[in-house]
Order: structure tokens, then C-alpha cells, then sequence
């Protein structure tokens, strides 16, 4: 049983499968004991603990409100979580001061599932955008102030998901697909050791999704950068990730390696 | 079958009579009469019929004033934009940190603002012609200020409305609040800044007309001295001219807005 599971201190304990080979390899992400409510009494997350190891792809899945985009949120304090500790690449942020925050951020690409590009700005400026936690100011704000090298950058990260001839069409004439490809170029300009994707292709067609899919498959590989996910697509998550973590009223209910589970084991953990 | 109206409470139903008792009563309190709308209306034709044919007398001065007037409605909206912008952000709710320092900014520019929104321009225009003297500048500075007002207001609370997924997306990627405000916040909101600020401006044109009156430039003045002197004439060319004025920003600002919000990529 890999060491990342040993402080599960859920209710209900998570079905757990000896991991593939990742025990010994440095964890990118490690959650512990996280809790989250919202309003009266509404616990979203009940002591949700789980670890991300370096170029690992885990997929996280679960029902709708069964605590996903809080959890991935609250890893990375957009949300604040009750309680809990999250360590980013070996620092502690769960209790960070803000420029520390900031700084673990930058080497994290957050991936949206409604891509939340900045409309009426162009696909470029919105990939120089990424750049942002490195260096702000304005030179950062839009590709008219940006340096000549900045917008070289941007433009080799929307060459990668293949836009670049889309460079300065405004952000909100773009296709869903094409909008969400943007968002993955503006991750990739922060030049990130980890990608977080809150159900990236949620709101995508099955063609554009599985694009985007396959884009991130090829780009974490082919660059070593780790991959967590969320989806609701059971067989999606099979599919491109290494292990599988599943989610239900805010608990992990399973962590298991992608290669020993069959689509009817994850049915049951939705509903 | 459900009732087509709630039947109201006794409370509610006291309420609505008190409300309709005011309604009638603040028609008697503004001295409203129809007798005297209909008795007026032959001083009114006959105030028409001497203000015909209009003046062309002073035409190159008048023009002369009405680019004045103009001046001072451009150059006060462009000042009043300006420093609305920021005291706007400080104002705008969850924009910036939650602090008690950022807590002070955030209520004093709010209190800034409806200040200079619920004061009327023309008492500003008489407290700066005190302070600066007679002329335009005094006009030009009591639109500015009206301008903070009135832009403060709709800037901080279309920032407030933009949607929060981009911001949320660039301080994931580590961005500071600042970048975060000029990145995601202000150009989402840029289509009701520029709404807003070219409404200021239709507004700014019509006030300064107004502000001439207790001296603080522009064509104002020349239209209470025509009226002042029964030179009915007169007061109906200036009145024409800046009735095609107002036009002419409206029709322009029109343009404009289109033309801004179809926009070019940035």
C-alpha cells in the first residue's frame, strides 16, 4: 500500500489497491485531512486526504456536489479550506503568507471547465496572462506591452495546442474546443510542473473533449508535468489516467491504479 | 383555481395607503394645476410667437460660447473618468483585500463618491466659482466632480457584476490582485465603461449649459442675459444651437459606443 494513503482518516475507509510502482517517487500534491463547509452545517469535504506523485496522472471523479472542484479549489486555497494541510512541491501552503502562496501557484496550471478566459482580449493576450505570477505589471497585461520575448512564448504555447494562427482573434469568438485550448496555452506559459484540470471537457462536444483529452495526454507525457483531473466520465478516466481517486459526500471512497479497475467498479461510486 | 392576487396583510395594506395618501398629498405640496396648465399655454404661444425668427446677430460669439460649453463638458468628463477609475476600484466590493486598511479605503471612497453624486452640479458649480473665481474652469471642475459621481457609482458596481471565472483563473496562476484587477476585472467591464463614460459625457454637455447660468462659463450665461433682457430672439437662437449641440454628442457618443464594443482584439 503506497505511504500517501497511510493518514486516511475518513469515516469510511477508501478502497485501496497497491499502487503501480509510485510508493518511492516524490509526492507533487499532498492533501491531509481536508475539511470544507459551506454555510450552516453543509460539510462539503470530511477529512478528504490524497497525494499526487511527480508526472503522475490521476483522475479524480464523483458524482455532481460530491466535493471535486472544492477539493481541487481548496488545494490550492482559491477557496479556503476549515481545516486540513497541503504541502505544493515540498512547501506547506495551507498555512503560507500570500507572496508564498503566489509562488507555489505559478508552477501549477489551474485548467477551468468553462476555460474563464478574460473576454474581448485576444488568445494571445490571454496566454501571456500565465506569465503573470512570474513577472507582473504591466508589461503582463496585454500583448501591446508585452516584450518581444514574452509574446514569442505565448505564441510557441498556442503553437503547441495548435492555435497559433488563432493568436489574435478575441477570446470570446473562440469555439468551446478552441477556448479550452487557449486556457491549457495559458497554462503551459507558466511553464507548470503540475496541471490541475477542474473537468476540463465538461462542456465541451465528445469530439472537442476528446481532443483537449488527448492534447493534455500528449503535452503531460511528452513534458513530464503531473496531471490531476477531475471528470465524470468514467470511462475517460480509465482511460488517461494512471491512478483514480473517487469522491462521495466529501470522502475518498477509493484510490486505486487505473490499470486494475474496470468501468462497472466506478459506476458505483456515482449517485 | 389559485386567486390571481395575494390578499395583503393589514400591515402591507396600511402601507399602501399611506403611500397612495403621500403620492396625492406630494401633488399638492409641487403645486400642481391644471387650471393653470391651460391658462398658460397662450403666455407659452405667445412667448413662441416673439421668440420667431431667431437671432443671427451674435452668431460668431455664440459659437464661440458653445465651443466653450463643449470644452468644458470634454475636458471635465475626461478628468472626472480618470480619477473615478481608481477611487471605483477601491470602492467596488471584493475587489480588493479584505483588510481593515482596504476596509477604510473601501468606505471612504464610497462616501467620496455619493457625495459628489448626491450633490447637485449647479451647487458645485457656485461653491468652485467661489474658490476659482467666475469663468470656465469653476464649470469645468463641478463637471468633474458630478463625473467622479456619477462614474464612481457605475464603474465600481460593473466591476462588482463581472463574471469572477477569469479573475479566479488568473490568481490560480499566481497573479497579484493588481494584475488581476487591470487583466480580468477592467476589460470585462469595459463595455459598460464605456456606456457609462459616454453617457457622462451627454450628461457633462447638457450641465454645462446649465452651469453658465450662475457664471461658471459658457454659453449658460449669454442665455440669461438674453432672457434677463426680453431678447427673445436671441434666447431662441442659443437655444436651437444647443439643442443641435446636445444632438451631436448624443449621435456621436452612439457611434461611438457601437463602434468602441465591437472592438478591436487587444
Amino acid at each position: 500500500m503506497s505511504e500517501a494513503h497511510d493518514y486516511f482518516t475518513g469515516a469510511q475507509a477508501p478502497v485501496m489497491v497497491p499502487d503501480a510502482g509510485l510508493g518511492s517517487a516524490r509526492c507533487d500534491l499532498t492533501v491531509k485531512g481536508m475539511r470544507k463547509s459551506f454555510g450552516k452545517g453543509q460539510l462539503i469535504l470530511k477529512g478528504v486526504s490524497f497525494s499526487v506523485h511527480q508526472e503522475e496522472t490521476v483522475a479524480l471523479i464523483g458524482s455532481n456536489g460530491a466535493g471535486k472542484s472544492t477539493a481541487l479549489r481548496c488545494a490550492l486555497r482559491l477557496i479556503e479550506p476549515d481545516e486540513g494541510t497541503v504541502d505544493l512541491f515540498g512547501t506547506t501552503i495551507s498555512d503560507a503568507r500570500q507572496n508564498v502562496l503566489r509562488r507555489s501557484r505559478t508552477d501549477v496550471g489551474f485548467v477551468f471547465q468553462k476555460h474563464n478566459l478574460v473576454p474581448r482580449v485576444s488568445a494571445l493576450t490571454n496566454v501571456i496572462h500565465g506569465n503573470l505570477g512570474r513577472s507582473g505589471g504591466p508589461a503582463g497585461w496585454s500583448q501591446l506591452f508585452a516584450s518581444r520575448s514574452l509574446r514569442q512564448q505565448a505564441l510557441a504555447c498556442l503553437e503547441r495546442v495548435g492555435l497559433s494562427d488563432h493568436a489574435m482573434k478575441r477570446a470570446d469568438q473562440l469555439s468551446g474546443g478552441q477556448s479550452q485550448r487557449v486556457a491549457i496555452a495559458r497554462a503551459l506559459m507558466q511553464q507548470p510542473r503540475m496541471i490541475v484540470a477542474d473537468e476540463p471537457v465538461a462542456s465541451l462536444d465528445p469530439v472537442a473533449g476528446q481532443e483537449v483529452m488527448d492534447l493534455f495526454h500528449r503535452l503531460t507525457k511528452e513534458e513530464g508535468i503531473t496531471l490531476l483531473f477531475t471528470s465524470h466520465n468514467v470511462q475517460q478516466a480509465l482511460d488517461y489516467s494512471d491512478r483514480i481517486l473517487a469522491i462521495k459526500r466529501g470522502e475518498i471512497v477509493l484510490d486505486a491504479p487505473s490499470n486494475s479497475l474496470k468501468a462497472e467498479d466506478l459506476n458505483e461510486h456515482y449517485g | 383555481m389559485p386567486d390571481r392576487f395575494e390578499r395583503p396583510g393589514i400591515l402591507q395594506f396600511i402601507a399602501y395607503v399611506l403611500l397612495a395618501a403621500f403620492v396625492i398629498w406630494s401633488f399638492q405640496g409641487a403645486g400642481w394645476s391644471f387650471s393653470a396648465l391651460v391658462s398658460g399655454g397662450p403666455a407659452m404661444a405667445d412667448f413662441l410667437s416673439r421668440t420667431w425668427p431667431p437671432s443671427m446677430d451674435r452668431l460668431p460669439q455664440l459659437s464661440s460660447a458653445l465651443v466653450e460649453t463643449f470644452q468644458m463638458a470634454l475636458v471635465g468628463t475626461i478628468i472626472g473618468i480618470i480619477v473615478s477609475l481608481p477611487l471605483a476600484i477601491l470602492a467596488a466590493k471584493g475587489l480588493t483585500k479584505q483588510s481593515f486598511v482596504s476596509r477604510i479605503f473601501y468606505s471612504g471612497s464610497r462616501l467620496l463618491i455619493a457625495l459628489f453624486r448626491t450633490v447637485p452640479d449647479l451647487v458645485w458649480a457656485l461653491v468652485f466659482v467661489i474658490t476659482v473665481g467666475l469663468g470656465p474652469f469653476a464649470g469645468t471642475l463641478a463637471i468633474a466632480v458630478d463625473t467622479i459621481g456619477f462614474c464612481g457609482r457605475f464603474f465600481a458596481e460593473s466591476m462588482e457584476d463581472v463574471e469572477k471565472g477569469p479573475s479566479e483563473a488568473l490568481t490560480a496562476a499566481g497573479a497579484s490582485k493588481v494584475d488581476t484587477i487591470f487583466c480580468a476585472v477592467i476589460p470585462a467591464a469595459m463595455p459598460s465603461f464605456v456606456t457609462t463614460s459616454l453617457f457622462a459625457l451627454e450628461k457633462a454637455t447638457r450641465s454645462s449649459v446649465v452651469l453658465g447660468l450662475v457664471g461658471a462659463g459658457g454659453i449658460g450665461i449669454e442665455l440669461k442675459v438674453a432672457m434677463d433682457f426680453f431678447d427673445y430672439q436671441l434666447a431662441m437662437t442659443i437655444i436651437l444651437m444647443i439643442f443641435v449641440l446636445v444632438l451631436l454628442v448624443e449621435r456621436i457618443g452612439s457611434i461611438a459606443r457601437n463602434r468602441i464594443l465591437e472592438g478591436n482584439t487587444q
